[in-house]
């Protein structure tokens, strides 16, 4: 090795090597290799249908709201009522224009979600902090009601409910487990990849800057009012279309009710378990909600033999979830998605202590 | 007319029990910044912990002193447990932790007293009453008459005795409070527990009108709505805006109701919220918000 | 203290994935798998948990005192849905396959977000749904629904019975004419499934039929029940469930309606429904398709095996013999009647989804058998068949009177016939909507 004489002012091409910056993760290849091939030759009908496609569309719809919440700051509690948009809108259209490919339906329920979303993201531009968060709920109990109100939205079915219509992409039929599981997964990864994009891009750099201080960042020159309703509208075409993979590739059927404040609450905790301002975060959040009580419910069985009360475990696993929500908030705000991030940096630097 | 009228009071009557609600919110948020999205959970612990230990056969009174206690222990260990650890969090934060608290509370509440209903009898028959041709319910006159006296006592707890002074020093300037020798940690002890004894008052009398179950805790939302009208620091606000709310809510469900297909009470109070939002964000009667960068 | 902190996480995620994979216990032969998809936390436990007592009480009797069903013992597991429909998908996933080689011949999913989410799934793995009492009313037409069975009472069927009840009170269906018969709904696909019929009711018997809504979940009624108070109409029909119910009956009270001339319908009929109400309840009617009363001849023998040994699943011994407990009866001893005369055709052995379908469109309980279950009084005469997935249609009036249920009439059958021609359109739209072609049971 030649002696580098260091200079201040060295150029790019002159710069040693000393770090190289993987474009292709293996990692990331290798996970998309198992979730597209592996798991569904792997996977049997439980794990696909109530496991894997919960999960993913959790996912979809935590990163939705995380990039309204997690990353522009702006407390919404209104989630569920923009699935609830892309769902009803989803069905709409696929029952009213003949011949409509899906994805193209799913893309339109999303902007119409996306454009719902707009509308309830004006008064932002007023409006913050809390008062913020009441409008986003009277936005949820509206469009919760509306849903159930109006018989037109689900075709004037007694039930109330709008069911999956046939599910065909290029003739081919989605409607068996593994059909819907990689239908999902192919909006999930897509919809994804454009969300990172996304938040490296100017967009993603102002909404970071509005969250921290929007009084600072209209100093600088940054379109708040503007940028505050786009991230209304991305965050609920997100939400829209996860609203209908809901509807149509995990349950089947939907009602106004699928799409309650519970429900808004259960995406909140997945950004706020997973990790606020973080994509990964939406993920790991999903998975910690969709699975632990499912582990919870086979560890009762399993630890019991099948005695325990099972709605003493209902209620243990709310105080859980509850206690791990202020556990998360006092230790690490940044969620699991920063503990699991550290974890790596220890794995990598070990022996050295982090 | 007599239609109008009976709505209106009624709606007023029915508002005092939202602003009671709302007070609880309102003494929290003064005294420690806090929205605590778990005083719906509250007021249904504090009512399910009265229903099960009257059914074990104690007398009201001892009841009724059994659970304030109950309540000023959950303070206790609130304020150790989640507000110390996050003080001088971003308000958003502790908004959130309270929402975990709801749960653990709302989990804690059915996993140690059951999920069955429970009848609350508190000796006040829900009969109508006539004024003149108007019909008023009796059970709502009561109530408001509560709500007024709980009103009274909280006045007087906070402009004549000495912590209640020190209450509101905390709300107007938390660190000049700090720096006469206020005991800031006390100060949230108590307000907490002033909060529950309103919530459990207020459980009381919402479980008396639709039994002590689970849905009670929602009667938290609806307090939502009053806070953002009335301010989210002023009692005198909660009370204008509960009325404001309750005669709204039933107005608009005879008169507007029938236009759209009724059932509109989830969120016509929230839109009014919305609108009051626009005209004035901090409320009626609410400290109004100056950011600095 | 952060690295601790880490460090236990990690080691209770591993063991709690480990608890996940664990093989189950060894295979079990010769027993019969029931699926109980239950709720017992959530705004609606406390209607939850008398029932699930109820059917665990009636399958333990099955086993311990008679052997089974023909020698076949009856397994099963609980697994908590609150009422949702997501829940209801994942354990039924979890459930359909059957238990340690026990299969599931009947599944109930025990609430109607859960039923309705599963009734294409059921379909497709052969497994018969029973919605006892809620569910689709259309699928009473077996050609175009065939694993859906709305047994033994639908709301269709309900709508009617308080028709003719109301009828008997006033002398007649030609004295129907002319009167005023309120309907306060809850507002969702439940409270608005009464709709049709009444209004198809309304035009053939001369009546005025008015609706009014209440908005979930109907903690506020007063607009309601001011507007009940202006019309004044004869009699109201009282089509709520949860907290809506007491809330319903005291605001009556307060707006001065007699709560004599309120019918609540069989979701609005159980002790955990009135008591909460307090005084105002006294004299509140109910209609239910299985009563309430711990006088039966199936409650002696249960209490004598199973509650008085201690078996009861009950905590709770006050509901004993309350509605939703009874409901729990009728439901268990359905489906074991089913499995029962599965077994005629094809075997004393367990029977898979397929068979019990079979079992269930050629259940036929008769008086006799009824009496010989115990169940005679508790349970309408039923019998099922392809084309009709009901099978009973009646429903008993009861009378709350501060302390318990008094029944005041015998079966009041609804007028099946009439409501017959809306369901089987509704019936035809859905074949037509999903592309279905109804069965010819002819062929059958």
């Amino acid at each position: 090795m030649t002696a580098i004489v260091p200079r201040l002012t060295a150029s790019f091409d002159d710069a040693p090597l000393t770090l190289v910056r993987r474009r292709w993760r293996p990692g990331l290849l290798l996970l998309l290799l198992v979730a597209f091939v592996g798991l569904p030759w792997l996977g049997n009908d439980y794990w696909l249908n109530a496991i894997l496609i919960p999960f993913l569309v959790l996912s979809l719809a935590g990163l939705g709201l995380n990039l309204l919440t997690g990353y522009t700051g702006q407390t919404s509690v209104g989630a569920a009522g923009f699935m609830a948009v892309g769902a009803f809108a989803t069905y709409g259209l696929l029952l009213r224009v003949p011949g409509l490919p899906l994805p193209l339906a799913l893309l339109g329920g999303g902007v119409i979600a996306g454009l719902v979303g707009l509308l309830f993201g004006i008064p932002s531009s007023r409006i913050k902090g809390f008062y913020l968060m009441v409008t986003t709920l009277a936005s949820q109990f509206f469009l919760e009601w509306v849903f159930a109100k109006f018989p037109w939205f689900y075709n004037y079915a007694s039930s109330g409910t709008i069911s999956a219509p046939r599910l065909e992409l290029l003739g081919h039929n989605l409607s068996s487990p593994v059909g819907r599981y990689l239908l999902t997964l192919s909006c999930v990864v897509l919809l994804t990849w454009v969300a990172v994009n996304l938040v490296r891009s100017q967009v993603g750099r102002n909404w970071m800057a509005i969250r921290d201080m929007d009084t600072a960042a209209a100093v600088i020159g940054i379109a708040v009012e503007r940028d505050k309703r786009m991230a209304f509208a991305v965050s609920s075409f997100y939400l829209g279309i996860a609203g209908a993979l809901w509807a149509f590739a995990y349950l089947g059927t939907a009602s106004a009710g699928s799409f309650d404040i519970n429900r808004s609450f259960q995406i909140l905790f997945i950004i706020i378990i997973g990790g606020m301002g973080s994509i990964a975060g939406s993920f790991i959040g999903a998975a910690f909600i969709s699975l632990v009580p499912i582990l919870l419910s086979h560890a009762g069985q399993w630890l019991f033999n099948g005695n325990v009360d099972a709605g003493q475990l209902q209620n243990l696993q709310k105080v859980l979830f509850g206690g791990l929500i202020i556990w998360f908030l006092i230790k690490e705000p940044e969620g699991l998605a920063r503990l699991l991030g550290d974890l790596r940096e220890r794995i990598r630097v070990w022996p050295l202590r982090f | 007319m007599n239609f109008f009228l009976e709505t209106l009071i009624g709606g007023l009557l029915a508002g005092t029990l939202y602003s009671l609600v709302a007070i609880g919110f309102v003494l929290i948020y003064k005294a420690s910044g806090v929205f605590n999205f778990a005083q719906g959970a509250m007021l249904l612990f504090a009512a399910l912990t009265f229903v099960s230990l009257r059914e074990q056969g104690l007398s009201f009174a001892l009841a009724l002193v059994l659970t304030v206690l109950v309540m000023i222990v959950g303070a206790l260990l609130i304020e150790r447990l989640v507000l110390r650890p996050l003080v001088n969090r971003s308000q958003i934060t502790l908004f959130m932790a309270t929402l975990g608290l709801s749960f653990i509370i709302e989990g804690l509440a059915q996993g140690l007293m059951g999920a069955q209903v429970h009848a609350l009898d508190l000796g006040i028959e829900d009969v109508p009453l006539f004024v003149g041709e108007i019909m008023v319910s009796q059970f709502d006159v009561i109530a408001a008459g509560v709500s007024g006296l709980t009103v009274a006592v909280l006045a007087l707890l906070f402009n004549k005795t000495r912590i209640g002074v020190a209450l509101r020093a905390v709300a107007d300037d938390t660190r000049a409070a700090l720096s006469l020798g206020i005991n800031l940690n006390r100060i949230w002890q108590i307000v907490w527990a002033v909060a529950g004894v309103v919530g459990l008052v207020a459980g009381l009398l919402w479980g008396a009108r639709q039994g002590v179950q689970f849905s009670l805790s929602l009667v938290g939302l609806k307090a939502l709505p009053v806070l953002i009208i009335g301010g989210f620091t002023s009692i005198g606000g909660a009370i204008v805006g509960g009325l404001i709310v309750g005669a709204a809510e039933n107005l608009a469900e005879a008169y507007i109701g029938p236009l759209i297909g009724g059932g509109i009470t989830p969120w016509f109070a929230y839109f009014l919220a919305l609108i009051f939002l626009y005209i004035r964000p901090s409320g009626l009667f609410g400290d109004r918000i100056i950011e600095r960068v | 203290m952060h690295a601790t902190f880490k460090r236990s996480l990690a080691a209770i995620s591993l063991a709690l994935g480990a608890c996940a994979t664990l093989v189950p216990a060894a295979q079990a032969a010769n027993e019969q798998f029931f699926p109980l998809a239950t709720y017992r936390v959530g705004a609606y436990a406390s209607s939850g948990i008398p029932v699930w007592a109820g059917m665990i009480d009636y399958l333990r009797y099955i086993n311990d005192v008679e052997g089974g069903i023909n020698g076949v013992k009856l397994v099963w597991q609980e697994c908590e849905t609150e009422w949702t429909a997501e829940k209801g998908i994942e354990c039924y996933e979890r459930f359909k396959n059957g238990l340690n080689g026990a299969p599931v011949a009947v599944y109930q999913p025990n609430g109607a977000p859960a039923a309705y989410a599963l009734a294409d799934k059921a379909e497709a793995d052969r497994i018969p749904l029973i919605t006892l009492g809620y569910g689709r009313t259309e699928a009473t037409d077996g050609r175009v629904f065939p694993y859906n069975f709305p047994a033994m009472l639908t709301f269709y069927s309900e709508a009617s019975a308080f028709i003719n009840y109301v009828a008997e009170r006033e002398g007649g269906l030609d004295k129907l004419k002319g009167k005023k018969i309120a309907t306060v709904y809850h507002d969702s696909a439940y409270g608005r499934e009464t709709q049709g019929p009444l209004a198809l009711l309304a035009q053939k018997y001369g009546f005025e039929n008015i609706q009014i809504a209440v908005a979930d979940p109907g903690n506020e009624q007063a607009g309601q029940w001011r507007q009940v108070r202006q019309l004044k109409p004869d009699w109201v029909f009282l089509r709520t469930w949860g907290v809506s119910t007491p809330v319903a009956i005291k605001t009556a009270a307060r707006f001065g309606y007699p709560v004599e001339r309120i019918v609540g319908d069989i979701w609005a009929s159980s002790n955990e429904d009135v008591l909460p109400a307090g005084e105002a309840g006294k004299g509140y009617l109910a209609l239910t398709p299985y009563p309430g009363g711990a006088d039966f001849d199936i409650h002696q023998r249960i209490r004598q095996y199973i509650l008085d040994t201690g078996k009861s699943d009950l905590k709770d011994p006050k509901s004993f013999g309350s509605v939703y407990y009874n409901s729990g009866l009728v439901n268990a001893a359905i489906a074991v009647e089913a499995i029962r005369t599965g077994q005629k055709k094809f075997g004393n052995r367990p029977l898979n989804g397929e068979e019990g379908r079979w079992g269930l469109e050629h259940l036929d309980l008769n008086d006799a058998r009824l009496k010989e279950i115990g169940f005679l009084g508790l349970m309408q005469p039923l019998k099922l068949s392809c084309s009709d997935h009901e099978g009973g249609g009646a429903a008993k009036v009861q009378q709350w009177d501060g302390q318990q249920w008094k029944l005041i009439t015998d079966w009041v059958q609804a007028d099946r016939a009439t409501l017959r021609p809306l369901i089987d359109a509704k019936a035809a739209e859905y074949a037509k909507e999903k592309g279905v072609t109804a069965r010819d049971c002819a062929a059958q």
